[in-house]
């Protein structure tokens, strides 16, 4: 089965077609780069994933559950870190975490055991008792990716996640993507295609609404390969998405 | 409807406990306790009138309540809109009307708060004379119903915008419409060209006629339920807007 399944996807805000016919199937232990240009469509399609925007028309699922039809069930098996990690500034780390897990219906003893999980894995001990407004773009940042982890959830949706960091903090995201990744589906949208040779499994690249490429990384370069020089992702990217807007 | 009431005592906490993470709470009480007890002496005449009735210290609550309701009920939604956590709030395993009426349930305990602290009034009155303390306590629930019904419609609206200053206005607005419609002056100008049961159902949901009557120490069934009617009606589309609203 896969764990995230899309099909025919199309979303239009007032006349502009956002997201036009995107399928997107994702299977377990597969990492997901999603690319395109600013305003390609990616944070909408992942907002239809999510089952937090209704598409025009196409349907989505999460582990086998309809997002719409059945919201409840497949939020239960997603963790999603929206763009720009938004969390409640008012509240500090531990709080906002252990709010967020009992909403996931986590019980005391299991939410217990995840939050020290999260300290650990996510390296959150120096900030746990900080209000999430007084922490660092990174830490904002790190603080959203362990809600979406809080419930060890089976499909992670990640919009950014790395966006505004540090090489450092790039790097460990990185290494914690990498690290929870078997046994798991995720797309994670980027703009840092090195970020897409390290960790991705395969990349989806969508330009004006549309998906424009499907393919492991390695194909892709392949691909576009001439004379059996690979060119850089980059290379490949903009002639892809380049010619499209043009 | 499945509800989870689990999930709407987490909302209810967490929305409580941001009232006074602030110091939203600390001016809130701060100034409904000034102006209560302010125009309550000055301009309601409460040592003058040689009366030991918390009659003119009630009086003003409609005036007080349509500008600090919205000021309570403002951030509930659009904060979540501006800083994007309606989209994480809304993914989670959570249905709209849970967080709904926890966010309501949460503004209106802090509602309750700000009402009981003015209960040294009555204190005040019963230590001065023996004010009939049936009144009294009708007065509070009518008083603590009417704020209800302010606080979701401004909920309500707060939902429509993720600018809590419009928010705040909107609400102020439709807040003072529904207070003046029992007065003379909107119901004469309906009078020149309305039928009467016009002018009838406008007058029939004015919050000042209906709290006046539940201050007189009758709970009347009418005003009460145009209360609870308003309060559930608000959340009602306040449930639709998040539903339908909720990626703007």
């Amino acid at each position: 089965m896969q764990l995230v399944q899309a099909s025919g996807l199309v979303k239009t805000f007032s006349r502009l077609r956002a997201v036009d016919g995107v399928s997107l199937e994702v299977s377990r232990g597969e990492v997901v780069g999603f690319l395109g240009p600013n305003g390609a469509g990616k944070s909408t399609t992942m907002k239809m994933l999510t089952g937090f925007l209704e598409p025009d028309a196409g349907t989505a699922s999460i582990a086998g559950h309809d997002v719409f039809a059945d919201p409840i069930a497949a939020r239960r098996h997603l963790g999603y870190l929206p763009e720009g990690a938004p969390a409640y500034g008012d509240m500090t780390v531990a709080d906002f975490l252990a709010f967020v897990g009992r909403m996931r219906g986590l019980s005391n003893a299991v939410l217990g055991e995840r939050l020290a999980e999260m300290v650990e894995r996510v390296n959150l001990a120096a900030v746990w008792n900080r209000p999430i407004d007084a922490l660092s773009k990174g830490f904002k940042r790190r603080v959203g990716i362990a809600q979406a982890l809080i419930h060890d959830p089976e499909v992670l949706i990640l919009d950014e996640p790395t966006d505004g960091l540090d090489p450092n903090q790039k790097h460990d995201m990185r290494e914690l993507i990498s690290a929870i990744a078997p046994g798991k589906a995720i797309v994670i949208s980027t703009h840092i295609l090195e970020e897409v040779e390290a960790i991705c499994s395969r990349v989806v690249i969508i330009a004006e609404g549309k998906v424009v490429a499907d393919a492991t990384p390695a194909a892709l370069l392949d691909a576009a390969a001439v004379d059996g020089q690979r060119p850089t992702l980059e290379t490949v990217f903009r002639s892809i998405t380049g010619s499209k807007a043009a | 409807m499945k509800t989870s009431f689990r999930t709407i005592a987490l909302v209810f906490g967490r929305e409580f406990r941001a009232y006074f993470a602030t110091p939203l709470a600390a001016v809130f009480l701060l100034v409904f306790l000034a102006l209560s007890a302010g125009l309550a002496f000055f301009a309601g005449g409460f040592f003058e009138r040689g009366q030991a009735d918390l009659g003119p210290f009630f009086a003003w609550h409609p005036w007080l309540f349509l500008i600090l309701m919205p000021a309570i009920g403002m951030r509930l939604w659009a904060d979540e809109r501006r800083s994007g956590v309606i989209e994480l709030l809304m993914t989670l395993p959570v249905r709209a009307h849970e967080v709904v009426i926890g966010k309501f349930l949460a503004g209106w305990a802090f509602t309750a708060v700000a009402l009981v602290l003015t209960m040294s009034f009555w204190l005040v009155t019963l230590y001065l004379g023996s004010p009939d303390n049936g009144i009294v306590v009708a007065s509070y629930i009518g008083s603590f119903l009417m704020a209800g019904a302010f606080l979701a419609i401004s909920a309500c609206i707060s939902a429509m915008t993720k600018n809590q200053v419009i928010a705040f206005i909107l609400a102020a607005i439709v807040s003072f419409l529904l207070v003046m419609s029992g007065t003379n002056l909107v119901l004469a100008a309906l009078r020149g060209w309305a039928p009467a049961f016009v002018v009838d159902l406008v007058q029939s949901l004015s919050f000042i006629t209906n709290f006046d009557r539940l201050t007189r120490g009758v709970l009347e069934a009418p005003a009460v339920i145009l209360f609870l009617s308003t309060i559930v009606l608000a959340l009602w589309i306040n449930v639709q807007v998040v539903d339908a609203k909720k990626a703007a």
